[in-house]
């Protein structure tokens, strides 16, 4: 059951390694988990999970095999009632009650009139739990859940939060907005955005390395030893070329928040816009004036391609602003959005263009297939994970 | 002997798991959170709690791994033998302990707290690696062999500014301290301020959870940030009244500057209570 709970993690591409799974079995034979799930749930999270953007998804695994735990009991209809482990339940309750509760479970019939009244209701829990809920009775179908249950005024358990609390921990997903895959805002760019920032010693050695000198000369025993450090500096160059106006107008707060986040990480950073598609002109500024515009040619010119590319944009156009001479909404354009956007990313092998669509939509808009196919697929999708992947790629 | 947070820190369940599971099984305990959440306050709490000795090593962007385990003052050995003095025939008196080692040293297993450990060079928990997994390192300078006489309880935080190795990961039990709800809240100011007045507290939750909620402050007031104010709340002696009343020309809360860190912030909070102001009741 652990081994599958580990394939399951595995399979929804959380980097679970073996030795943190061994690492939970230590735990566990350590007694750690108390035989509480809750408990276990805490430190398999605790164990398995190393960053937090995997937090969502490992509830959502967790519940999936909670689930599957449960149905095994229940055989295939999960709605039929569930045999309960009387031991189980008598051992925990042995545990908690008070000889005064024991003897009122005597006055109501004893152990087996109790499981039978507590079998009732949980199949009436049952019944109203069906539907729409994932977790068909949680307090129903589940010998845990039965843990938070309170049949009869006997509480199983300890307090009364733990009512509140139980099985739904990883239920209600808590750390949704920490996992990759949602978009983004300006801290997470930040992270991904470090990827970036190459702080190569690479070079000719070019300043005195104090610390290195001292060291090395105290270790020749006073004869001066001179050392030099390659200087330190931020290699990396971007052009960043955002979409503004039109369409992109859903997608202008995310792409300022991208924008400002970028500023900071880069000593070499320029920035241009263009509408929809870029054309032989682009702006220095979001305005769109003429006097602002540059012709694209210029910027290859003056920026050579060890620059790093990087288009925002939603390239959601129609067809024809893509292929056809003259198709540009704003300009006219002789030729193609098409033939620009190969020039560019010949002129610069290092390209990649960030989408704020969510993936799942691509396929939906002709156009952004169009631009990826004119990006030979560098297109990602502006969540962490999509930054991290263009981030990769522009490092590659 | 188990964590359960302490007098004047209130630890969550899945907190008190994690400290124990790394606690147990001597493997570092990493945590991460929103800033203000009390990561480096766990470190000294665990320390009080189990009755340890608290090591705590600062991490700065210029610290490297070596420091943390010992460091060859080579300096002062070669003024030493330009003045003869005799120490210098041995290396080892020119070796000075970094953190590792003194918590290696200890009889007593201390709690170790490598703090901010994402401010370092990225290569910084790589280096650290076999000497936390082993509990043991190797001095070049004397040819010895340092070796922990008990596992320390390593606590490291991270401010999420830098990845981690997954290798370095693997080592760790970890932790994300989520930002606390109101029902914990309530029990940390508590803690905080026993004899706090019920309904200030309620009041000054409710304000202080709708700043957290106003969309796109740079920095939104954490933990931290609530009990700085309340403690001011306290000392100016401002009654729950103030608070709860939405009196449009009061605009922003009293003493915002507890709350609101950043000019920017503190404008855009007020246009939005002017937009609020303007809205017919």
């Amino acid at each position: 059951m652990f081994i599958d709970f580990f394939l399951r993690l595995r399979a929804a591409g959380i980097p679970v390694s073996l030795r943190e799974f061994l690492t939970l079995q230590a735990a566990m034979q350590a007694g750690l988990a108390e035989y509480e799930i809750e408990n276990f749930y805490y430190l398999a999270r605790a164990a398995l999970v190393k960053d937090e953007r995997f937090l969502d998804r490992f509830d959502q695994v967790f519940g999936e095999c909670f689930k599957g735990l449960v149905s095994e009991g229940a055989g295939e209809d999960p709605a039929a009632p569930v045999e309960l482990p009387d031991e189980w339940l008598k051992k925990l309750a042995e545990k908690y009650l008070t000889e005064e509760e024991k003897s009122q479970i005597q006055a109501l019939g004893g152990w087996d009139k109790l499981m039978e009244t507590l079998r009732q209701r949980l199949e009436e829990q049952q019944g109203r739990h069906q539907g729409g809920s994932k977790w068909i009775g949680t307090a129903g179908t589940s010998p845990f859940g039965a843990y938070g249950y309170n049949p009869e005024g006997v509480r199983i358990g300890q307090h009364e939060s733990r009512h509140r609390k139980a099985v739904k921990v990883w239920d209600k997903r808590e750390f949704k907005n920490l996992a990759g895959d949602v978009e983004l805002g300006t801290r997470n760019i930040k992270v991904a955005l470090r990827r970036l920032r190459r702080f190569a010693r690479e070079g000719a050695a070019s300043e005195l390395d104090m610390a290195g000198t001292i060291g090395a000369t105290a270790r020749n025993a006073g004869y001066l030893d001179l050392k030099m450090v390659p200087e330190r500096h931020n290699a990396v160059k971007v052009l960043l070329c955002l979409d503004i106006g039109g369409s992109m107008d859903d997608h202008v707060r995310l792409c300022e928040e991208l924008f400002s986040a970028v500023r900071s990480e880069f000593k070499h950073l320029e920035q241009v816009y263009f509408h929809n598609c870029p054309y032989d002109k682009m702006w220095r500024d979001a305005s769109f004036r003429p006097v602002h515009a540059v012709p694209v040619m210029d910027l290859i010119h003056k920026y050579d391609p060890s620059w790093k590319l990087i288009f925002v944009g939603d390239a959601s156009m129609s067809p024809y602003e893509l292929k056809q001479p003259g198709g540009a909404i704003s300009d006219w354009n002789q030729e193609s959005g098409e033939v620009w956007l190969k020039r560019l990313t010949d002129a610069y092998p290092k390209a990649v263009w960030l989408n704020p669509v969510p993936e799942p939509y691509w396929r939906s808009t002709m156009s952004i297939g169009l631009v990826e196919q004119a990006m030979e697929g560098r297109m990602f999708p502006l969540t962490l994970d999509g930054l991290d992947r263009a981030m990769h790629r522009l490092m590659r | 002997m188990k964590f359960t947070g302490t007098q004047s820190y209130v630890a969550t369940d899945d907190l008190k798991v994690a400290v124990n599971a790394a606690v147990t099984l001597g493997r570092p305990l990493l945590i991460k959170g929103e800033p203000g959440t009390g990561k480096t306050i766990l470190a000294e709490e665990v320390a009080t709690a189990l009755g340890r000795k608290l090591i705590a090593w600062h991490v700065k962007s210029t610290t490297k791994a070596q420091q943390g385990l010992y460091e060859y003052d080579a300096v002062s050995r070669l003024r030493d033998s330009q003045l003869g003095d005799a120490k210098v025939q041995d290396i080892g008196n020119y070796i000075v302990k970094g953190k590792l080692w003194e918590a290696f040293d200890a009889d007593v297993a201390p709690v170790l707290l490598i703090d901010e450990i994402d401010k370092a060079d990225i290569e910084f928990p790589n280096d650290l690696l076999l000497e936390i997994d082993r509990m043991e390192f190797y001095v070049y300078e004397t040819r010895q062999t340092i070796k922990a006489k008990h596992r320390s309880i390593i606590i490291i935080t991270s401010n999420n500014e830098k990845e981690l190795p997954d290798a370095f990961l693997r080592r760790c039990f970890f932790h994300y301290i989520r930002f606390p709800d109101r029902e914990t809240m309530e029990a940390i100011v508590a803690v905080h301020y026993p004899g706090i007045k019920q309904d200030l507290v309620r009041e000054a939750l409710t304000v202080f959870y709708e700043v957290r909620d106003v969309q796109g402050l740079k920095k939104k007031p954490s933990t931290s940030e609530l009990l700085d104010w309340l403690k001011l709340l306290m000392a100016e002696d401002i009654a729950p009244e103030v608070l709860r009343d939405k009196d449009p020309a009061k605009l922003i809360p009293p003493l915002h500057g507890a709350l609101l860190k950043n000019e920017q912030d503190v404008h855009l909070f007020e246009r939005l209570a002017f937009l609020n102001r303007r809205q017919p009741r």
